[in-house]
């Protein structure tokens, strides 16, 4: 046998079930990310690059601290640096490590229209499997969270694995380890929740009343979760969506349309079919032909 | 057959142009239905092989779109003047019965197109530019980095529907030249019967020995 999960519960534009005897015995896991807890010091980010062998190009600086700019296909973790003006005046420098969310209800998978591409694993762990995908940037038309990335030089789409490798023999996530402050956790998605709670608790009796877990029910819930101090405004850590959800146009893209246009589209060929099998064919016949000549020899006279 | 009787047993219908212009988008509709189709629903990725796999589809799919529409403005121009909706067209849509029974004789006379072509024609015009506005934004890599995702979202969801109300509108095209005999003739080899013409576009007919063919 060769190296494989067994534990696959989702798998894109595929119609079967593939392969899941392990997804019994498998438990949910999260990565809780405490915002509070973040210095921003970008370990993760260098963490990741190094576990995942990338290296993105070196920028420029545009007078901020997040760098690079953006995520890449060769930066699948960045820290977005925000400073928040709170309402009794006072600055507040929100730092969010921005990647890959790992949605329960994944608009990427719902998107990808190559079998195998894109897969959800029983843990919760949602992957590209590159030698699959296309190129076509559907993943990226499905994400709530604009997180997929086309490579320049493949044109293959890349993003945070949830270091799946690692994962799968026991290991925590690359940034995780690396994570000086204990900002960033992983365990089960229960214990997580548990731990956010405790959390949740310190910062509320720490003054920050709105203080909470974001988990969207939206995408059914995600496998990296954030704790925020103000979980009342999700968009002032860099634009955090508030309700994220796949949206309407991708579910009746990729959702109802398949099966009703594929439909539709037999039907109209059988009715031509039963049509020429009740009705027949529309002839021209003699008589057409003959009243075609009459007027003609009339037209010459 | 001298050549001369010949004349006058047949009726020119479409030029070698024209005939042309049509094949052209013909197949290049084929070969974009078909790769469409691969990347709608999984049931049809199969189809993805006969491009060379998922990536040459995706590759290839908005290139032969380009040429597709390019040929489709060129038959648009040959057949506008043609296509021009008026009463007589209303009444023949509206009397789809008799003409799906092969009861013509009821309804008003056709000129060189009859009202269900001219339907026809516009629902395609409408697809082809819907299609081609909305490929532009969904086109990775050259195009779609320069829209907004709301817009790509909702570029991918009109191409599907201008695809699928297309396809459809295809299929009963292709049965209609079936159906209707004398019609794959008239569009492979150009001509078709005193008769046929008679028959289903009497106007024209009569347009046509008028103008003394």
């Amino acid at each position: 046998m060769a190296l494989q999960s067994l534990d696959i519960i989702r798998r894109s534009a595929t119609t079967t079930p593939s392969p899941n005897v392990r997804a019994e015995a498998t438990t949910e896991l999260a990565k809780l990310i405490d915002v509070s807890k973040c210095i921003g010091c970008k370990a993760c980010q260098v963490a990741c690059m190094e576990w995942n062998d990338l290296r993105d190009e070196v920028g420029t600086n545009i007078g901020a601290y997040q760098n690079p700019h953006d995520l890449s296909e060769n930066s699948w973790t960045l820290m977005r640096f925000a400073e928040y003006e709170n309402p009794k005046g006072d600055l507040e420098w929100l730092i969010r490590k921005d990647g890959c969310m790992h949605c329960a209800d994944p608009g990427c998978l719902k998107a990808c229209p190559s079998p195998g591409a894109i897969v959800q694993y029983a843990n919760g762990i949602v992957d590209f499997h590159e030698e699959n995908c296309i190129g076509c940037g559907y993943c990226i038309t499905g994400c709530p969270f604009n997180v997929p990335r086309l490579s320049k030089r493949d044109n293959k789409a890349y993003k945070c694995t949830l270091c799946s490798d690692r994962v799968s023999v026991g290991l925590e996530p690359a940034c995780v380890k690396a994570c000086p402050t204990g900002a960033i956790v992983f365990g089960t998605k229960a214990d997580m929740k548990d731990h956010a709670e405790e959390r949740i608790v310190d910062l509320k009796s720490r003054g920050f009343e709105q203080a909470g877990l974001y988990d969207p029910e939206g995408v059914g819930g995600t496998h990296v979760m954030y704790v925020l101090h103000h979980a009342d405004k999700p968009e002032i850590y860099c634009d955090l969506p508030s309700n994220p959800k796949v949206s309407p146009m991708v579910r009746l893209w990729k959702g109802a349309a398949k099966p009703l246009a594929l439909g539709v589209m037999a039907l109209t060929a059988l009715a031509g079919f039963f049509h020429y099998i009740r009705v027949g064919r529309n002839e021209t016949r003699a008589s057409d032909e003959a009243a075609a000549q009459r007027e003609m020899e009339k037209a010459h006279e | 057959m001298s050549d001369e009787s010949d004349r006058r047993d047949t009726i020119v219908r479409y030029s070698a142009g024209e005939r042309t212009n049509h094949w052209v988008v013909a197949i290049c509709f084929l070969l974009l239905a078909l790769s469409g189709l691969a990347l709608f629903h999984p049931a049809m990725f199969w189809l993805s092989n006969l491009f060379g796999g998922g990536t040459w589809t995706r590759i290839l799919h908005p290139f032969i779109g380009i040429v597709m529409f390019v040929a489709f403005i060129l038959l648009i121009v040959r057949v506008w003047s043609d296509n021009r909706i008026g009463e007589r067209d209303w009444q023949w849509l509206k009397q789809w019965r008799d003409v799906v029974n092969n009861r013509e004789e009821n309804v008003p006379e056709v000129g060189r197109y009859n009202g269900g072509q001219k339907l026809l024609f516009f629902v395609l015009v409408v697809c082809v530019f819907g299609l081609l506005l909305s490929g532009f934004a969904i086109w990775r890599p050259y195009f779609a980095p320069y829209f907004p995702v709301g817009l790509a979202r909702l570029a991918a969801t009109v191409h599907a529907i201008c695809a699928f109300v297309m396809i459809c509108a295809i299929i009963v095209h292709v049965y209609a030249g079936i159906w209707v005999k004398g019609s794959v003739h008239a569009m492979t080899r150009g001509t078709v019967t005193p008769g046929w013409a008679w028959k289903h576009h009497r106007a024209w007919f009569r347009d046509v020995i008028r103008r003394g063919q």
